[in-house]
C-alpha cells in the first residue's frame, strides 16, 4: 500500500513561480524537467538551445542570478526564486543589446545555433570583468562550442563589445591643480 | 530516452543536515543526494541510473561557504567550485587547490558543481581530490550516529565508491593551516576543456634551504582511486631537492601506478606522462616553496 501511495505522490507536479527576464510565471512543473525544457516547452522561449545535454557545449547557457549556468543540467524546480535571464531578455524595446549588435557587426554568426549561449557568456564575462584580455576571454568561453562560424570572429565580437560597453572614465579632481 | 530527458523522480529539498539524513535513511537505496548535478544528471541521462528520490542538499546553509578559523580552512561540501576559484585565500595559500578548480570543466559547470559533489562522485579522475590529499584534508561526515572525520586519502574505497554509509552526508572539507616554506602545485592533462582529466597530479613540498622536509605527491586517473606516490616521496624526503632527485622521484612514479587503457588514453601513455607531469609539478612546487 505504501508503495502505491508513494508512486501517486511522484506523479504530482510542483507548483512553482519562475522569474524569467523580469517576468514572473506561475507554472506546474514536473520535478524531473530541466530548466532548459521548461523554458522551451512551457514558456515558449526557444532562443535557448539544446546542444549536447551534458554541459559541454554551452548552447543552453542562461544566467541565473547573473551567473552563466548550463540549463540542461539544472532542474526547473531548483531555481525557484532566482533571477533567470535568457537571450530573449537582453534586447530592450525591440533594440538589440550592444553585445548582440557587435556579434552581428563582426559577423560572429553563421548558423546561429551557438550564438545565444555565446552572447550570454559574454554578458556574464563583461559584467564581472569589464576589460578582459584575449586570454581571459578564451578561458571564460571554453565551455561554448561553435562548429561553423569559428572562434576568431567571436573573440573579435567580444573585444568590440568590451570597447563599446566600457564606462567613460571617471574624472579625477586632483587637489592642487 | 536519449540524453534530452531525465527519468522520473521525486525532488526533495531539505533545509537542514538532520532533515537530509532522515530523508536519505527513509528512502535508502532509492534515494540519492543531489549536490549540483553535473555528474549525477549525466549518470541519469546516459548511464541508466534511476534514483526515485533526489535529495537536493544545496539549499542547506550550513553546507555552504569558506571559512578560515586560524587553525584550519573549512569548506562546506555544497560550496560551488566557482566560489572556491574566487577565494583569494585559496589562491594565495592553497595554490594546488586553486589551480585544480580554476580551470576545471567549464565556466558554466563551475557555477553549479560543488566540491562535495566532485568528491562523492568518486571518479578516479576527480580534479579536486589530489590537491586535497596533499593538503592533508579531512572529510567531515554527518550520519545517523553523529559526526566523524576521515582523512580524504582514506575516503575512497574504489572507483565510484566511498566510505559513506546509508544516510551519511559529507558536510565539510577541513584543511590544516598552510605550513611555512611550503610550495604546492597541480597539473592536469586533458583532451578538451570540458573533458575529464586523462591524468592529474598534485604536489605539496616543504623545504628548508634546499632540503626537502616534507613532501606529498598524489595522482588521479592512474588507479581505481586517487593515490599517494609514496615511493617517489621517500626518494625526496630529507634529501636535497635538485634536478637529479626530482628526476629520480618522477621515474619512481612509473613503477608505482597501474593505469588502465580507456577512451582517453592508453596505459603506456599515462605511465610516461605521469612521470613528466610529476617532474614539472615538483619543480613548480619547489620554486614556490622558496618564495613562501
Amino acid at each position: 500500500m505504501n508503495e502505491v501511495k508513494s508512486l501517486e505522490v511522484k506523479e504530482l507536479n510542483k507548483e512553482i513561480e519562475l522569474n524569467v527576464n523580469e517576468e514572473k510565471h506561475s507554472l506546474s512543473v514536473a520535478p524531473n524537467h530541466t530548466l532548459l525544457s521548461v523554458l522551451r516547452n512551457q514558456l515558449g522561449l526557444t532562443g535557448t538551445k539544446y546542444g549536447c545535454g551534458t554541459g559541454e557545449c554551452g548552447s543552453c547557457t542562461v544566467l541565473v542570478d547573473s551567473k552563466p549556468i548550463p540549463s540542461c543540467l539544472i532542474l526547473a524546480v531548483a531555481v525557484e526564486g532566482k533571477r533567470i535571464v535568457t537571450i530573449e531578455g537582453l534586447s530592450q524595446n525591440g533594440n538589440l543589446h550592444p553585445i548582440q549588435e557587435e556579434f552581428v557587426k563582426s559577423m560572429a554568426i553563421q548558423c546561429g545555433y551557438c550564438t545565444p549561449g555565446f552572447v550570454l557568456i559574454t554578458k556574464a564575462l563583461l559584467d564581472q570583468n569589464p576589460n578582459p584580455t584575449n586570454e581571459e576571454i578564451k578561458q571564460y568561453i571554453k565551455g561554448n562550442i561553435c562548429r561553423c562560424t569559428g572562434y576568431v570572429t567571436i573573440v573579435k565580437a567580444i573585444n568590440a563589445a568590451t570597447e563599446r560597453l566600457k564606462k567613460p572614465k571617471r574624472q579625477r579632481y586632483d587637489s592642487g591643480i | 530516452m536519449g540524453s534530452r530527458t531525465l527519468s522520473e523522480f521525486e525532488y526533495l529539498k531539505p533545509r537542514s543536515i538532520d532533515e537530509a539524513i532522515s530523508l536519505l535513511l527513509k528512502y535508502g537505496d532509492k534515494a540519492k543526494a543531489l549536490a549540483g548535478g553535473s555528474d549525477l544528471f549525466i549518470d541519469i541521462k546516459l548511464h541508466g541510473f534511476r534514483p526515485e528520490y533526489l535529495v537536493d542538499i544545496t539549499g542547506i546553509t550550513e553546507l555552504k561557504g569558506i571559512i578560515f578559523n586560524g587553525k584550519e580552512l573549512r569548506i562546506g561540501a555544497a560550496t560551488l567550485l566557482s566560489e572556491i576559484a574566487d577565494s583569494q585565500l585559496i589562491r594565495d595559500k592553497y595554490v594546488t587547490l586553486f589551480e585544480s578548480v580554476a580551470e576545471i570543466a567549464t565556466t558554466q559547470v563551475r557555477n553549479i558543481a560543488t566540491i562535495g559533489g566532485n568528491i562523492c562522485n568518486a571518479s578516479p579522475a576527480a580534479d579536486t581530490v589530489p590537491p586535497l590529499i596533499v593538503l592533508e584534508a579531512k572529510a567531515e561526515i554527518a550520519g545517523q550516529s553523529g559526526v566523524r572525520a576521515v582523512l580524504l586519502e582514506e575516503f575512497f574505497t574504489g572507483s565510484g565508491q566511498t566510505v559513506l554509509q546509508a544516510g551519511d552526508i559529507l558536510t565539510v572539507i577541513s584543511i590544516p593551516a598552510p605550513a611555512q616554506h611550503r610550495g604546492t602545485s597541480f597539473i592536469r592533462i586533458n583532451r578538451a576543456a570540458s573533458d575529464l582529466a586523462t591524468l592529474n597530479v598534485a604536489v605539496a613540498l616543504q623545504t628548508d634551504n634546499s632540503t626537502c622536509q616534507e613532501v606529498k605527491i598524489a595522482l588521479g586517473a592512474v588507479a581505481p582511486t586517487p593515490i599517494r606516490a609514496k615511493k617517489a616521496e621517500a626518494i625526496l624526503k630529507k634529501e636535497e631537492v635538485n634536478q637529479d632527485t626530482i628526476a629520480e622521484a618522477a621515474r619512481a612514479i612509473t613503477e608505482e601506478i597501474s593505469p588502465i587503457t580507456d577512451v582517453r588514453s592508453t596505459a603506456d601513455y599515462r605511465k610516461d606522462v605521469a612521470a613528466v607531469i610529476t617532474k614539472k609539478a615538483l619543480l613548480k612546487a619547489y620554486e614556490r616553496s622558496k618564495k613562501s
